[in-house]
């Protein structure tokens, strides 16, 4: 099996797509001879043409907006919003616009866009451009989002994607874009709804999602060592989300932390915990425990950013907590 | 109704340059006045350059290079006056030094360091928007709040080409033709956004048109004619105390260094274009000007050039003797009334990095 880095794997899936299928063109900041501001599409508008590759002026509502558009008429556009935390600039097309227009035509029209977007802290920019905003977008009806952490996983999951009839959100972590890991020869569509177990353990169930799943399998071998058997849950898309495989996990482990490195209070941790307690409540030996930033802005200085967000000894301090419940 | 607003196609310029072109009037500066615009470049483009060399220095954490925008920035700040608020983007964070902020401090905001936490009402220099255009409406509504309160002052936002492509661009300047708001609207036109030109940006001929389309009138300036920028700006200013609304300045120039510390610009941008913008730089042309007219000779250049440096070698150290900020300040003012958890997790850090 080819080894490729999440980054490479990313632009493998754009890559296969459009060399197969007409309907498929990518569009975004800075993404033509500059490749994007993480690479990404570095070379595709060699292969592409400029048509394909678009270089769009600084308007993110009109970026998502006219993903929409193309979308409508049975395009599958694939748009990038250079930092997550601009996402924020295209709100009401995302929540009031993508996530509505199947429903308010009857389900007569679809949006077939996918929007992909990466963030993440570990390089010190400070406050407003290292944000982790997924779960604000499994509030939102109508929406799908997803966020791998393999190089396998984000290939097949932004071919899935680009493939889904629904509007998706698809998260990628700035950190994990230099990982490298294998991928099948041929390329394996990954559908959405299907966790993946990382790891099998018997004493506590990690349920990590983006930078977190490196980390918590990290956790995990450090727990092994001290006689613990961590299992590491990768929900990989968020909605739809694999309740079943969450719950068959914890009732299995009965224990449960989550991870995710957005701030924990009202993270995506939240509803896991929700899921958790309600379908394995009587499995249950622990309190269910939440591994996040800590709630505050992000820090420029990196020693304090590091610290503001959660690695693997958090994961493993959470871990030992839960096992030290009788 | 008004009548249309004319397009202005051109770009004004007031200084010559040497052969064909003679240099042109400019009121409101007397000898005095043209050597302390002389002066505010030199100190502008100082900054500049040491800050580069302190970013590779590690000194620095990364930073938006300014260099050949001095005149943008010195010409419309020597037609303000002291009440004026100025909202920089990431392309103007030295201008407060034209205020009188001390380079320590904006060299602390580009070491991540609360000594660069500036009060903006000190200087009425607002903080530093990177998030482009989402600044534009803030200037807009201080300026309609000045009117409100019978005050004189005006405000200034500084952005870019690019920006003017959000939709906060669009709303804020439309919100400030419709209240009439004392505001000036100034876009460093430097023709490109990161690695997009403005040609992939618009299909406006100028981006001084998009102004007439909200009832603005505009100017078209040449970027690196730091005379014209201050006669463009003083009359913008004049419009704005008179009770006549905004203006839109676009003022023209080609980006001729990265777009910041950490962009490789050789894989898009042209760079005889950019020899051309270096020999052409917005210094050197008013340093000849002031020859020209008998008021900067070799030795007064070198004098202010070496206080510059001066400045600058002081702004470092003075930035690298701050003490290590307390630990607190992360999250002291992220709310008024910091929720529990602020407590909890400031005693963990304390016990951690303490
Ligand atoms: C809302 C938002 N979108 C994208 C970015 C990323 N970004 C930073 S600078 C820049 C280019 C801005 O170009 P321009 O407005 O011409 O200003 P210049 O950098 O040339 O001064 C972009 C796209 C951002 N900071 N904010
Ligand atoms: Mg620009």
């Amino acid at each position: 099996m080819p080894e490729l880095t999440y980054r490479e794997a990313v632009r493998d899936a754009l890559s296969r797509a459009m060399r197969e299928d007409d309907d498929v063109f990518i569009m975004g900041e800075d993404i033509a001879e500059m490749g994007g501001s993480m690479g990404v599409t570095q070379g595709m508008l060699d292969e592409f043409g400029a048509e394909r590759v678009r270089n769009t002026p600084i308007s993110e509502m009109a970026i998502v907006g006219t993903g929409i558009g193309a979308a409508m008429q049975g395009m599958r556009p694939v748009v990038e919003i250079m930092y997550q935390d601009f996402l924020t600039l295209s709100m009401e097309q995302l929540v009031n616009q993508a996530a509505k227009h199947r429903t308010m035509s009857g389900g007569q029209l679809k949006v077939p866009l996918t929007i992909r977007t990466q963030g993440g802290a570990g390089w010190s920019p400070g406050a407003q451009h290292a944000q982790q905003f997924e779960s604000w977008f499994v509030h939102v009806p109508g929406l799908k989002v997803v966020f791998p952490s393999t190089p396998e996983d984000v290939r097949g999951l932004l071919w899935s994607a680009i493939y889904d009839d629904n509007p998706v959100v698809f998260f990628e972590h700035r950190l994990l874009y230099p990982l490298k890991g294998e991928v099948p020869d041929e390329l394996e569509p990954i559908p959405f709804g299907k966790a993946r177990i990382m790891r099998e353990g018997a004493d506590v169930t990690v349920i990590a999602i983006g930078r977190m799943v490196p980390e918590a399998l990290q956790a995990a071998e450090e727990a092994e060592a001290l006689g613990i058997s961590v299992e590491v849950l990768d929900p990989r898309t968020l909605l739809p989300l694999d309740e079943e495989a969450i719950i068959a996990s914890v009732q299995k482990t009965n224990r449960c932390v989550t991870a995710h490195e957005a701030v924990t209070r009202g993270g995506f941790g939240a509803e896991l915990t929700a899921v958790v307690q309600h379908g394995a409540f009587d499995h249950l030996d622990a309190p269910i425990e939440r591994v996040g930033a800590k709630f505050g802005p992000l820090a420029f200085a990196p020693a304090m950013e590091q610290w503001a967000v959660p690695h693997a000894a958090d994961v493993l301090e959470a871990v030992k907590r839960t096992v030290a419940r009788a | 109704m008004a009548s249309t607003i004319p397009a202005e196609r051109g770009l004004r310029r007031v200084i010559g340059d040497d052969a064909s072109i003679p240099d042109g009037e400019v009121d409101g500066l007397d000898d005095e006045g043209l050597l302390e615009l002389y002066r505010s470049l030199v100190l502008l483009r100082t900054y500049d350059e040491r800050s580069v060399i302190y970013h590779r220095q590690g000194r620095i954490g990364t930073y938006a290079i300014y260099w050949g925008h001095e005149a943008m920035q010195a010409g419309s700040f020597h037609a303000l006056a002291d009440d004026d608020w100025i909202f920089p983007s990431y392309r103007e964070s030295a201008i407060g030094l034209l205020r009188g902020m001390p380079p320590a401090t904006i060299l602390s905001w580009w070491r991540g360091h609360p000594a660069g936490w500036w009060n903006p009402a000190d200087y009425n220099v607002a903080s530093i928007c990177v998030p482009i255009a989402t600044h534009v409406p803030h200037a807009a509504g201080l300026a309609w709040g000045k009117r409100l309160r019978g005050e004189d002052a005006c405000a200034i936002a500084y952005f870019g080409d690019g920006a003017t492509s959000e939709g906060a661009f669009h709303e804020g300047a439309n919100f400030a033709a419709v209240m009439r708001a004392p505001a000036i609207l100034f876009c460093s036109n430097n023709g490109w956004a990161i690695s997009t030109p403005v040609s992939a940006q618009t299909r406006a001929q100028t981006l001084a048109d998009k102004a007439i389309g909200y009832g603005i009138p505009s100017a078209r300036v040449d970027g690196g004619d730091v005379l014209a920028v201050y006669e463009a700006t003083r009359a913008a200013v004049a419009r704005a105390r008179a009770g006549e609304g905004p203006t839109f300045i676009e003022a023209v120039t080609y980006r001729a260094a990265p777009h910041a510390t950490a962009d490789d610009p050789s894989a898009y941008i042209d760079p005889e274009r950019v020899e051309e913008a270096r020999a052409n730089e917005c210094l050197g042309r008013y340093e000849r000007y002031l020859r020209r007219h008998g008021l900067l000779d070799a030795e007064l250049e070198q004098q202010l050039k070496a206080e510059a440096a001066d400045v600058m070698r002081a702004g470092i150290a003075a930035a690298e003797a701050e003490p290590k900020p307390d630990l607190g300040l992360l999250f002291e003012h992220a709310l008024v009334d910091p929720p529990a958890s602020f407590q909890t997790d400031l005693a963990e850090l304390r016990r951690i990095l303490g």
